[in-house]
């Protein structure tokens, strides 16, 4: 089978300061692949070689088979959520169509009928049918990210890449978004890699994970990369991981504040 | 009252060749601006506009010391200032304090080139406040050239201007090049900026390119429909404008602000009628 996601000695550098390098990864169809690391590990670096806008300065990447290019397709991304202006001339199912078309040159006046048939299945997944036609602006956080889950998806995308997603929502509809994006990989057996400072809202559905520190990285599943012996080796100091109930709590680390780093 | 509200005359006013002229430069404005607003409201951009505009006047101030076109001069100060301004990026703190710096320098500028030129006083007072006696055919023909490049560019580049406006990280992942896509809407600003300073003046250029887009967006969130009824508010406003300021001979800009400005009330009563209903 061939994977969603392939790295092959892959690396990135800016200069001379090497990022990451030698990084060999294949994520399955169906995968769920948690990313973690401290700010300016390369977690968003890593998307942004998946989405082709970050050349490689060694190796190769592949997505489902094909080297990864600007705008080539396949891939769905849900960004962290953002308010969107109150003026913004957008209802829920317009920006949820231009995830499929919005990349494309022209007014697209043509597969009207296929398109709402799609953005109304995709909205439907996710539970936005209701509010399909409200201006986005007015909708809650909460909301908002459902769209963009569903903006990602309605192209059938065979990698969701998701880059913090879960960020400035509350609790229950972080449970929400990452139930969407789990049911979507199970469904329909779409890669996810997720971009994450905070594992435990998603501990329950990470199958791996990528850990970057500092140029080092340990990939692996939750139970071989989450320990004391294995972080203490990537942070090179004293750092202990200790269970809580069904939480992971990292001691010795100091504490993320998760910044974005935009693709831009 | 009887002085700014007056129909005088105005059946031998309306054929005129000049009078026709100026209805069809204002019906070409509007439909280029109503199409533009919505974007322009969008994308947060009303500061850039006006800047836009006072850039556009120093231009024209420019050509009329040294004798060539006022509309050659608008159009090169317009699109420089936009090209600057859509270069700046996104952080809006920033953007808006480097437009404010350039607005003030290129609005004194201009003041300065025009306190030298001792022509008409009417060419002087109309880059400011509008004209419509500033356009004869030859600046018709620029107009239907400018409109149709601009809804033309507009055209292509729609779908992927509003990704990039609504949500411009999840833009580039997919591909849109939303960093080349901000100067060239800029630059279509522009354009429609300068043709819009001979007829309602630098001061005004917001009363067509940004109130059509506020009103329609307290009304419709649907794309289509925001363009299509900021295109209507603009024309209305334009064309009733230059009806009303015909008779009493005084300058279009008041009464299409005025126009413009009813039916962005209107729309916010609409709105807010609407919003109620929403969320009962």
């Amino acid at each position: 089978m061939t994977p969603a996601v392939s790295l092959r000695g892959a690396g990135v550098r800016f200069g001379q300061r090497v990022l990451w390098e030698g990084l060999d990864l294949d994520v399955r169809p169906g995968e769920f692949l948690a990313v973690l690391g401290p700010n300016g590990s390369g977690k968003t670096t890593l998307l942004r070689v998946l989405l082709g806008l970050q050349p490689l300065a060694g190796g190769e990447v592949l997505i489902d088979g094909h080297p990864a290019q600007r705008g080539g397709g396949g891939i769905g991304y849900v960004p962290q959520q953002k308010a969107l202006p109150e003026d913004m001339p957008l209802r829920a199912a317009d920006l949820v169509g231009l995830g499929l078309d919005g990349h494309r040159w022209g007014l697209g006046l043509g597969g009207r009928a296929e398109r709402r048939r799609r953005v109304a299945a995709a909205l439907e997944a996710v539970g936005a049918t209701r509010y399909a036609d409200e201006p986005v602006g007015r909708l809650s956080g909460g909301e908002q990210q459902r769209l963009r889950v569903a903006q990602a998806l309605v192209g059938d995308p065979r990698v969701l890449l998701c880059d913090e997603p879960l960020l400035s929502l509350d609790l229950a509809n972080q449970r929400v978004v990452s139930a969407l994006i789990d049911a979507r990989r199970r469904t329909a057996d779409t890669a996810v890699v997720f971009v994450t400072h905070e594992i435990n809202p998603i501990l329950p559905l990470v199958d791996r994970v990528l850990y970057l520190v500092d140029g080092r990285f340990r990939i692996g599943t939750p139970d071989e990369v989450m320990t004391s012996a294995t972080l203490s080796e990537l942070y090179r100091t004293d750092v202990e991981v200790l269970r809580v109930r069904d939480r992971l709590v990292v001691v010795g680390v100091e504490e993320q504040h998760a910044h974005h780093e935009a693709l831009t | 009252m009887s002085a700014l509200i007056s129909f005088d005359g105005l059946g031998e006013l309306l054929g005129l060749p000049f009078v026709q002229n100026a209805f069809l430069a204002a019906a070409l404005l509007g439909l280029v601006a109503g199409a533009l607003a919505p974007l322009i409201v969008a994308r947060g951009m009303g500061f850039a506009v006006h800047g836009t505009a006072e850039l556009a006047f120093t231009g024209g101030a420019a050509a009329l010391l040294a004798g060539i076109s006022v509309s050659v001069g608008a159009v090169v100060g317009a699109v420089i200032a936009g090209l600057v301004f859509g270069l700046l990026g996104l952080r809006q703190r920033e953007r808006d304090s480097v437009i404010g710096v350039v607005l003030a320098f290129g609005l004194g500028l201009g003041v300065l080139l025009l306190a030298l030129y001792d022509g008409r006083a009417s060419n002087k007072f109309g880059l400011l406040t509008g004209s419509i006696v500033s356009v004869d055919s030859g600046n018709i023909a620029v107009l239907v050239g400018v409109t149709i490049v601009v809804l033309a560019v507009l055209a292509v580049i729609y779908r992927p201007l509003l990704f990039a406006s609504a949500d411009p990280d999840v833009a580039v992942a997919r591909g849109v090049p939303v960093r080349a896509l901000s100067p060239l809407f800029a630059v279509l600003v522009a354009l429609t900026t300068a043709l819009a300073v001979p007829i309602v003046g630098a001061i005004l250029v917001l009363s067509v390119t940004i109130i059509p887009g506020a009103a329609a967006a307290r009304v419709t969130a649907s794309p289509l429909k925001a363009t299509l009824l900021a295109v209507a508010i603009a024309e209305v406003s334009l064309l009733g404008g230059t009806l009303l300021s015909l008779a009493p001979g005084l300058p279009i800009s008041g009464y299409v602000a005025t126009l413009a400005f009813v039916a962005y009330l209107l729309c916010r009563v609409v709105g807010r009628s609407r919003g109620r209903v929403r969320t009962a």
